[in-house]
């Protein structure tokens, strides 16, 4: 499974934490410093994987911002990363043409998708046009609600 | 400001937000958030109550705030009162704070459970999804008791949508990783398994991460899945690319469902059905050719899914590693990848080839690449690729290739990166040890190693350098010559002064004889690097020093000098001064008698495993280091392997060979009838080894043989009453009649044993031509050696006498050695034979290990033949603090929180015999309602699962 999703930006500042196991706020706190300096450490074109304590962390930057997954060390190193690139398309296909700034301001968007996409630590939709409907459908809801909850739901 | 809001815009949030991020300074941005947080307290404290959107605003400003690092300690009732609005954007966000923010025991998860209760009954799938996205994230203890029984039968409700169907799936996965007791199995588990067959694939993605992680626990109960993931699997790998819509990911067809089913198949053995075995071959046959199609688009994103598919299979052909030609292939396409031009390829493919030259069909194969991943090392921009490289270097390395690859790990050391250094020297140790036909080249390397990196050998590395020259005398010479020459270099490690120090005080007068490394010579060689050398060091060379006197009369006076200089006497640190003015009064008081005696040349160390493999194990973890004592695979490559396949068909030991009386010892709870015909059977080989080796041992002996007649000691039967008493424990009283009482005190390191029998007179009269010797059957001689020491043939009335039995374990044994004793009481020849309780598990070392590392082994041992199970009724009260003692005392070390479920207990050990060492598994899953235990035990070999099973299954 995956253990957690960190995004940051190139000075290090945290902008998405996704914890998939409980963690005292301390570890994680931790963590954070870890992964940031050893991620922001490495050379360009080296290779996306790390081995952390028990922990293998797939990493990949898009523009400004670094996306550092981890998980455990039965799974599947090249997969992990396309676990990034399906996020950053769902952001993507969503602020159209995301950047960092989206993420910023709209934070708790970010979290939404990404419940959408992932879930206690497994994928739980891989298409794309299943998690952007559902994320839609969703937005449509707040001008709909009161019609939305006058009918039945199925 | 952002050029998208979509959805429900909150200005004030986006406010906020410019206004943090237009802080020039930490101080303005904590000013600026107090000031908010200030704000958010009044209005949420303040008379008028707030609308949802306001809630809703600030919750999410908290939210922030707490994103950006800071503590937020108010907040959650307005969070938990949003879970309640019928408006789903501020639901929504209550439902983001709470499962960023609350903890698992918090006080509010009963009003949060209420919420999620509401949201689950609805019936709207929207609001479902939200409330089991919580359960899943938060995942709590309160939770599971909460919904742990209603979320399976929301997943395999017929009329439950699609999207539900896989947040439930992975919510009740989150569960039961967490709380896995409070998961009831049942019914809807068979049906879970049909969801493999669902339409939706995101429905089967969901499921099957769900299904594999439940295999894992208890693969009996999801066996069924394996035809079913089969057939999925081969539905998708032969379907062409558009049928799968928008789960084809760059071309490729459900790339994250292959590899899910993949590792669901890494839960079992190879099908037994040929059927579907072949359907799986062909499957990971069409996995290998598309590796060799051309690429269907030039992204990055088609190659990685096609060979995150492959990698993936490629790791299942390994864990089955019975299909030669698929290892085979598997070994050539890593191979092509080890020089593709994507970095990301040659990472992975190191990796996974040291796996496969763990396996005996690819090893070869393996070694092909040698100087390929040489190159690596070499070239390799990135150092965890190089890293890589040594892993696989270690894991390819046998007696063939030793010299080469121990070469190349030398050189590279010397430009090697810091963080990895100490890592290669261990294994460079380890390599050399191992492989060394001769031992000449096992000092050069390691002297070449200190020099080298010097600071990097651990005290353990020049430990066991000295170990292995002092317990063989055909390398002493040339060691003490090889340091000797070392030494000469203007400027030495401190290490090799150690080493040198030490080789040159044990074995100096080996060189001396010539007049370039005459006594004097050495000596100031040694003594030149004293003054610059460390505390520790210096205490060694003082050590060296008065061996010398005893070696060499001759430099006595120049090192008693020295002794007796105040930089040595008054030397501020004690221990030095201690030792100067130790040796110096000891090579003047004491004769050269005396001196020899007490500067003896050191006693050959006990052979043990080599410390430093402990080391490096510890230092990886032993599931990431590929295992070269796996005893699947000997020093020379060659492999057992093709006698464990034919012993794969009696697996299960059948009802008539059980029913036959054998010579084994047999626990005694067993029907009498059976305990007769054995004791029987049993009675007359045995007699017959008392006859003939007892007669020459000592003169009672032999005359109590003579006039015993044969009918007496044919009817000694053997006492077992105590025997499995002893299983989970060492001292006690084996054995006691009106007469005697038997005690044993007993101890084992790894595959030596002693034990300290006590026959204690209870009698008040003298205990005449008294004897004890130790006979084992015919099998068990080539398996165990038992040297008992002769003991007095008297014993007093009311006294005890002591006799040491040396043990010693060649192989893993069924059998029990029998300790016979005769003697005469009152004129009557008193004849009693004892099973002595030397069972297998007594040659346990406890293993301590991750749960990661412990399921990685497990699973390894996966093959039929390796696994014993037994299922059994409780004998005794179920307390766990007895059943743990128990386990320890069987001799693994029983490890905690590895087991998802507390109540289980989980145990590793390695049974060390002369021959091999053979890495045990166990794990006891009691059922207290049922009062029945279950016990699997897993190891490499099936004779030693059968037994340990047999042996603890009757403890509890």
């Amino acid at each position: 499974m995956m253990r957690f999703l960190l995004l940051f930006s190139r000075q290090g500042k945290l902008r998405l934490q996704k914890w998939f196991t409980p963690i005292p706020e301390r570890e994680k706190k931790k963590i954070i410093r870890d992964m940031t300096t050893m991620v922001l450490a490495r050379q360009p074109r080296s290779c996306n994987f790390l081995h952390w304590k028990d922990l293998k962390i797939i990493y990949k930057r898009y523009a400004s911002l670094y996306f550092c997954l981890a998980i455990e060390n039965q799974e599947n190193e090249l997969l992990a990363l396309e676990v990034i690139h399906r996020y950053v398309e769902l952001l993507d296909k969503y602020f159209g043409n995301v950047c960092e700034l989206d993420i910023i301001f709209n934070f708790e968007k970010a979290y939404f998708i990404l419940d959408e996409f992932l879930l206690g630590g497994e994928i739980q939709e891989t298409s794309k046009q299943v998690v952007n409907r559902c994320i839609e459908s969703s937005d449509m809801l707040q001008e709909t609600m009161e019609e939305y909850m006058s009918k039945p739901a199925f | 400001m952002p050029t998208v809001s979509k959805g429900d815009g909150m200005r004030g949030l986006a406010v906020f937000i410019s206004d943090i991020r237009n802080c020039k300074s930490k101080e303005a941005e904590i000013k600026r958030i107090n000031k908010e947080l200030a704000n958010i307290r009044s209005k949420f404290k303040g008379d008028k109550a707030l609308d949802g959107y306001s809630k809703k605003k600030y919750v999410c400003k908290l939210l922030f705030i707490f994103l950006l690092g800071h503590d937020i300690d108010f907040g959650h009732m307005e969070a938990v009162n949003l879970l309640s609005s019928n408006k789903y954007t501020e639901k929504q966000i209550g439902y983001l704070f709470i499962s960023v923010l609350v903890n698992s025991n918090s006080d509010l998860i009963r009003l949060i459970n209420n919420g999620i209760k509401n949201d689950l009954a609805s019936r709207n799938p929207t609001f479902m999804n939200l409330a089991l996205h919580c359960i899943a994230n938060v995942g709590s203890r309160e939770m599971a008791e909460a919904f742990a029984f209603e979320i399976p039968s929301i997943l395999v409700a017929g009329d439950t949508m699609d999207s539900v169907k896989q947040s439930a799936a992975l919510c009740l996965l989150r569960l039961n990783r967490t709380s896995p007791d409070l998961v009831p199995m049942g019914e809807w588990t068979a049906r879970v398994v049909h969801l493999l067959n669902d339409q939706h694939l995101g429905v089967v993605t969901a499921a099957t991460s769900l299904i594999t992680t439940l295999a894992q626990k208890s693969p009996d109960d999801f066996k069924t899945s394996i035809s079913l993931a089969v057939a999925r699997l081969s539905r998708i790998v032969t379907s062409a690319s558009i049928d799968l819509q928008d789960y084809t990911y760059y071309f490729v067809a459900a790339p994250w469902l292959s590899v899910k089913l993949l590792r669901l198949l890494q839960c079992y053995p190879p099908p037994e059905d040929a059927a579907l075995r072949s359907r799986l071959t062909e499957c990971l046959e069409t996995i290998l050719n598309k590796a060799q199609e051309p690429p269907k688009s030039k992204k990055v994103q088609h190659s990685n899914a096609k060979n995150a598919v492959l990698f993936e299979a490629i790791s299942l052909i390994i864990h089955h590693d019975s299909e030669p030609t698929l290892l085979v292939r598997a070994c050539n396409q890593l191979g092509q990848f080890l020089q593709h031009r994507e970095t990301n390829l040659r990472y992975l493919a190191l990796e996974s080839m040291c796996t496969l030259a763990s396996s005996e069909f690819s090893h070869e194969a393996v070694k092909t690449h040698i100087d390929t991943v040489i190159n690596a090392l070499k070239t390799e921009r990135d150092v965890s690729v190089r890293q890589r490289a040594v892993d696989l270097l270690y894991a390819m390395c046998d007696r063939s290739n030793a010299k080469q690859i121990v070469a190349e790990m030398l050189s590279y050391l010397e430009t090697a990166d810091y963080s990895i250094r100490e890592e290669i020297v261990l294994k460079v140790a380890i390599l050399a040890e191992k492989y060394a036909v001769d031992y000449t080249w096992y000092v050069d390397t390691i002297l070449n190693l200190i020099r080298v990196a010097g600071d990097y050998v651990s005290e353990e590395v020049w430990y066991r350098v000295i170990q292995i020259v002092i317990n063989r005398d055909d390398v002493q010479g040339y060691a003490a010559k090889t340091v000797f020459e070392a030494l000469q270099a203007p400027a030495c490690h401190e290490n090799l002064v150690k080493v040198g120090g030490y080789i040159l005080g044990e074995f100096g007068n080996l060189i001396a004889g010539d007049s370039r490394s005459s006594p004097l010579v050495q000596f100031n060689l040694l003594h030149s690097k004293f003054h610059l050398c460390s505390v520790p060091t210096r205490a060694l060379l003082l050590s060296a020093y008065i061996k010398f006197i005893n070696l060499f009369p001759e430099v006595k006076a120049t090192i008693q000098d020295v002794l007796r200089s105040d930089s040595q006497l008054r030397n501020a640190d004690v221990e030095l001064q201690q030792r100067a003015v130790e040796y110096l009064k000891l090579s003047c008081i004491a004769s050269t008698d005396i001196l020899a005696t007490v500067l003896e040349e050191m006693p050959p160390f006990p052979e043990r495993e080599s410390s430093i493999l402990a080391k490096l194990k510890k230092k990886k973890g032993p599931g990431k280091l590929p295992d070269i004592d796996d005893n699947r695979r000997n020093v020379n490559g060659s492999s057992e392997h093709s006698e464990n396949t034919d012993t794969t068909s009696k697996s299960s030991p059948s009802l008539l060979e059980d029913l036959l009386p054998t010579d084994r010892p047999r626990p005694s709870s067993c029907s009498p009838a059976i305990l007769a015909a054995r004791t029987m059977a049993s009675a007359h080989p045995f007699t017959d080894i008392l006859n003939l080796n007892s007669t020459p041992s000592t003169g009672p002996n032999l005359l109590v043989d003579v006039f015993s007649d044969s009918s007496t000691s044919a009817s000694v039967d053997v006492s077992e009453d105590n025997f499995s008493r002893f299983v989970c424990k060492n001292n006690g009283v084996i054995y006691e009649n009106q007469l005697l009482q038997i005690g044993l005190k007993s101890e084992y390191r790894q595959n030596l044993g002693r034990i300290y029998v006590f026959y204690g007179n209870k009698t008040s009269t003298q205990f005449l031509s008294f004897s004890s010797f130790v006979t084992t059957s015919d099998i068990l001689k080539s398996q165990l050696n038992v040297h008992a020491k002769t003991v007095d043939p008297v014993i007093e009335g009311g006294a005890q006498v002591q006799q040491i039995l040396n043990i010693e374990c060649v192989s893993d044994f069924i059998d029990a050695p029998v300790l016979n004793i005769q003697f005469r009481y009152g004129g009557t020849l008193q004849n009693i034979a004892v099973k002595l309780p030397v069972m297998l598990n007594k040659f346990f070392q406890p293993t301590e290990m991750t749960s990661q590392d412990f399921f990685q082994r497990w699973k390894q041992l996966g093959a039929p033949q390796q696994e014993v199970q037994k299922i059994f009724k409780a004998q005794h009260p179920m307390d766990t603090d007895v059943t743990k003692a128990k386990i320890l005392g069987f001799g693994v070390a029983l490890l905690d929180g590895v087991d998802p479920n507390p109540a289980n207990f989980v145990g590793a050990g390695v049974i060390h015999t002369k021959s091999t060492q053979v890495g045990c598994l166990l794990r006891l899953e009691p059922n207290a309602q049922a009062q029945m235990y279950r016990l699997t035990l897993r190891t490499s070999r099936e004779s030693v699962s059968q037994r340990l099973c047999e042996l603890l299954g009757e403890q509890f």
